[in-house]
This record gives structure tokens, C-alpha cells and sequence, in this order.
């Protein structure tokens, strides 16, 4: 998307939000190792080829960082989503698929900032709605999406086991 | 879904009280605003205050400050102080014992899971933000960020 960055100046702390680089993928890697305990490289060098190497107005991979002080971590976190349409009869719908948090930047603000981040993208991408998937199980995610404003949508999620 | 009084009124009392900025009520006055009987109210309010969500100030100006988390405080919470959610024993035995029971069981318990799901998920923070978004039409936008665009 657009090489847009987003200075926040939360409670505790000021962050930036900006496009991913080549650089940050490795940091982006880690982070997703330490929350999921998976080591996913090619699964991020591609989400990295698709969603940022090249410029789409529709697909933001976006990654937070402290703003002008030297930070523990290289990124505090990461969201990745693109505009998709008329998938299931959906109107065009901006879709967040990935939102990382490195667990001691937890509370600050960081999350929020990457939402609101990749919310405005959708927003000047042309979209009026934002979606997205949590596990029924994972409180964090569901609370943190809920305080963001985020309601049941008009979707259910349906699946089967194949025998 | 179908809540009982106690819980609905433990939601309204948390919120009411868990507003910025800090306030305190008097049963009497709260149980006048909502239209609860102050009996029903005062022992809603002392099962809150043993879950250590309200304390009791004493005194001639006395009634109930909030002492919970309003970020870690789910309605959920809140809710499972008063009442067990779920379906419940609503077959006989001999219902339960027979496949259709077995499968009528399994929808409800998916209908139990995503309720207890979407209320464990919202903090009294998020409802009071709900609450606020009702009250000014739209999002509101927290008074402590500023956020600045550059291209």
C-alpha cells in the first residue's frame, strides 16, 4: 500500500508504524516463533513478496517500532490484511489476517496502533468495513479486537471434519 | 440469549460505576435511577463486592466505589457470579439417551461456546466504550493519543 508512517504517541510511549522491509522479515519470523512456537520462514518470505515487494494500493503489511529511542526489540509488532471482494457475496471488505504483539511492548498501545494504522489504508483504499477471524478460544485476540469496536459481522464461519 | 435480573443488574451497577471519572452511589439512589427493588440491589451488590469488583465506603454519604480491573473485567465474569450459562438440563433421561438428544445437545453446546465466547471477550472497558459510541452517535476518540499522518 501507500509508504505511509503513522507516529503515535500513546500513554506510555512513541511508536511508528510503517511498511515492512527485507530487514524486518527475520524480527517478524522471531516474533512469530516466540508467540506461536512455529518457525514459519517461507511462509513470511512469501507473505513479504505478496504483500509488500510490491506496491497494491489493496495489501498492507505494516510493522510497529519505538519512535526515535533505541529499543530492546528491532519491532514491537506486525499486522498484515488486504481488501478482498465479493468473496462468500461480501461487498469489498478490508480483512486483517495476522496481528503480532511482542509480549513485553504488551499494554502500550501498540496494537491499537497498528489496527488504527491498517484501518486508514482500508479506509483510502475505499473500504467502509474492516473484518477479521479469532479463534472462539483465544481471549486476548477477541478482547483486544473487541475493545477496537469490532462486532459480530454478518458472517458465520462454518467447517467439517474430511473423513 | 436470556439473562437473569441479578446479572443484568450487576452490569448496569459495574458500569455506572466504573465511568470516569471515580464516583460512588448510594443503593437507594441507584436503585432509583434503574427501577430495581433496593433489596434485590443491595445483595447484588454485596455477591460484587465479595468478587472484590465494588468495596463499601461508610459513613452519612456512603454506598459503592468500583475496585475492579475495567481492562481485565469480562462480562462473563460478571455473569457466571449469578447464573451458570449453558442449555441446561432440559431433556428427560430417556430424551437425552436417544441420538436425536445427542444431536440436539451438540447445537446447543455450539450456541454455548460462542456465547460464552462473545462475553468472555468483552471487558468493562469495552462496553463503556459501546456505551459511549451510543451516547455521542459515533466512535469516540480517546482524549490521551494524537495521532499524526505523514505521506
Amino acid at each position: 500500500m501507500a509508504s505511509m508512517t503513522a507516529i503515535i504517541t500513546a500513554e506510555k510511549s512513541v511508536l511508528a508504524v510503517r511498511p515492512v522491509r527485507p530487514a524486518d522479515i527475520p524480527h517478524v519470523i522471531a516474533l512469530d516463533k516466540q508467540i506461536t512456537g512455529l518457525v514459519k520462514r517461507e511462509y513470511w518470505q512469501q507473505a513479504f513478496e505478496r504483500y509488500a515487494a510490491r506496491e497494491a494500493r489493496d495489501r498492507s503489511f505494516l510493522v510497529a517500532e519505538a519512535h526515535g529511542t533505541k529499543s530492546r526489540t528491532p519491532i514491537l509488532g506486525f499486522i498484515i490484511g488486504e481488501v478482498r471482494a465479493w468473496e462468500f457475496g461480501s461487498a469489498p471488505c478490508g480483512w486483517v489476517f495476522a496481528l503480532s504483539v511482542e509480549p513485553r511492548a504488551r499494554l502500550r498501545g501498540v496494537g491499537q496502533a497498528l489496527f488504527e494504522a491498517i484501518s486508514a489504508e482500508f479506509k483510502a483504499a475505499g473500504v467502509r468495513s474492516v473484518r477479521t477471524m479469532v479463534a472462539r478460544g483465544n481471549r486476548l485476540h477477541l478482547a483486544f479486537f473487541r475493545s477496537e469496536g469490532m462486532m459480530a459481522g454478518p458472517y458465520l464461519q462454518l467447517e467439517k471434519e474430511l473423513d | 440469549m436470556k439473562l437473569q435480573i441479578s446479572s443484568r443488574i450487576a452490569i448496569f451497577a459495574l458500569l455506572e460505576l466504573a465511568a470516569p471519572p471515580p464516583r460512588q452511589f448510594a443503593v437507594a439512589e441507584m436503585a432509583e435511577k434503574y427501577g430495581v427493588s433496593s433489596h434485590h440491589l443491595a445483595k447484588v451488590m454485596q455477591v460484587l463486592a465479595r468478587a472484590g469488583l465494588v468495596r463499601a465506603v461508610r459513613g452519612a454519604r456512603g454506598g459503592y466505589q468500583f475496585s475492579g480491573n475495567v481492562r481485565r473485567t469480562t462480562l462473563l465474569d460478571v455473569i457466571q457470579l449469578f447464573e451458570n450459562l449453558g442449555s441446561g438440563p432440559a431433556f428427560s433421561r430417556a430424551m437425552e439417551a436417544t441420538d436425536a438428544g445427542r444431536a440436539l445437545r451438540e447445537v446447543l453446546a455450539e450456541i454455548d461456546d460462542i456465547a460464552r465466547a462473545t462475553l468472555g471477550s468483552i471487558t468493562l472497558a469495552t462496553m463503556l466504550k459501546l456505551v459511549d459510541r451510543r451516547r455521542n452517535g459515533s466512535q469516540s476518540e480517546s482524549a490521551v493519543r494524537q495521532v499524526v499522518m505523514t505521506r
